[in-house]
């Protein structure tokens, strides 16, 4: 009798330790980067919560979440204000640099028709490389001054290049390197992680409040808000890069922001880019 | 009567003191309160999460310092430590914190 409650003790004993590690593994284990599996939990809570909206007009921002927004866009997009840029950004693209060579020499394709794979993870330098950033390389490398990423050369350059791929799917990859999966992962946890003196996280806005007014503007979804970029912005009187979007984001919420093409903005965009594949590139847009 | 002019003498040296301004903030003073809000600004820098408004008080404390008005320059710079300390704590609670908002 006694021999069995020894027997049972010891039993419970290393049954319970089992448990006890099982459930401190699970503890510890760090979580799983799944690229894929975050794309399709992004798209979907995207979905479900504005079920009337059809997929692709996500990327065309406030403007599929307000009705009365929507039409005077339409109107405007007769004449829309980024029609300037876009002739500038035209000839900027096909005037030969001093050397002789253009932008079309340093790009696949020629430059047209590949805004949707940018950014993309650059495996020599191992880090993201934004189109942005790709200019200002071909610029360099051709014995040219760059341009300010916040400026409108940059812009009206970009906003070229996404009208030639208006249409196409958003196509960010990922390579199978640790490296990519984790400039992947900064670009995520920039996105959800509170900053400022107003204490806001990119996802307060354009996750958590979406269709929302913050003053007078409504806010535009996260899903397919890089497809329209570069955007000529009536607050702005002119048209704003990427760069200068998530510059006057943090500036926004009483953050110092970043330099422009900080590491960390690179990542934000490769993050936000990818969980937006699948969408069409719309840029460049028009937003109040 | 001594006691009299002694009590006389007292309550002239108490009116004197009383009515005295109060004692202005030195240089020093303002020093070491620039440098504690520097020095927890540079920890808010190192985690990448300086705010505007701590940049402002800062500001605020050199140009007030620069005119001569200690006292409002050690108020900016105890703002601006106070604030650059609580961008300190947002980006070190954000650490782990930033995973309660994600989509999954």
């Amino acid at each position: 009798m006694r021999v069995r409650a020894i027997i049972f003790s010891a039993i419970a004993a290393l049954a319970s330790g089992t448990l006890a590690c099982i459930a401190a593994s699970a503890l510890a284990a760090p979580d799983k980067i799944d690229p894929s599996a975050d794309a399709k939990a992004f798209q979907k809570f995207f979905t479900d919560k504005f079920p009337k909206v059809k997929y692709e007009d996500f990327v065309n921002g406030p403007y599929s979440m307000n009705e009365d927004m929507r039409r005077q866009w339409e109107e405007k997009e007769q004449f829309p204000p980024y029609e300037f840029a876009l002739e500038a950004g035209k000839e900027m693209f096909s005037t030969p640099f001093k050397n002789g060579k253009t932008y079309a020499d340093c790009f696949a394709n020629g430059g047209i028709g590949i805004r949707q794979n940018y950014p993309y993870f650059d495996e020599k330098e191992g880090k993201v490389v934004t189109l942005e950033l790709a200019l200002n390389r071909c610029r360099e490398a051709n014995g040219e001054a760059p341009y300010s990423y916040v400026k409108d050369e940059m812009a009206s350059l970009t906003a070229y290049m996404a009208f030639t791929s208006r249409g196409k799917p958003m196509d960010i990859k990922i390579p199978n390197d640790p490296r990519a999966l984790e400039a992947y992962e900064n670009g995520k946890r920039y996105f959800y992680t509170r900053r400022g003196q107003l204490n806001f996280s990119c996802a307060t806005c354009h996750v958590q409040s979406p269709g929302e007014r913050i003053r007078a503007e409504v806010l535009a979804p996260a899903l397919g808000i890089m497809n329209a970029l570069p955007i000529y912005r009536s607050e702005w009187s002119g048209m704003g890069t990427t760069s200068r979007r998530f510059v006057t984001c943090n500036s926004q919420t009483r953050a110092v922001p970043l330099e422009p093409q900080s590491d960390e903005y690179r990542d934000l965009e490769y993050y936000l880019s990818y969980v937006s594949n699948g969408l069409p590139i719309s840029g460049p847009g028009a937003r109040p | 009567m001594r006691n009299m002019e002694r009590n006389l003498v007292l309550a002239a040296v108490l009116l004197t003191i009383s009515a005295m301004p109060a004692l202005a903030a030195s240089e020093d003073d303002y020093k070491t309160a620039l440098a504690a809000a520097e020095s927890a600004e540079k920890q808010a820098d190192a985690l990448r999460n300086k705010w505007t408004t701590t940049e402002a008080q800062l500001a605020a404390a050199k140009k007030a310092a620069a005119g001569g008005d200690f006292d409002a320059a050690i108020a900016a710079a105890k703002d601006a430590e106070a604030l650059a300390k609580a961008s300190v704590f947002q980006a070190t609670s954000e650490q782990e914190r930033w995973k309660d908002m994600e989509i999954r």
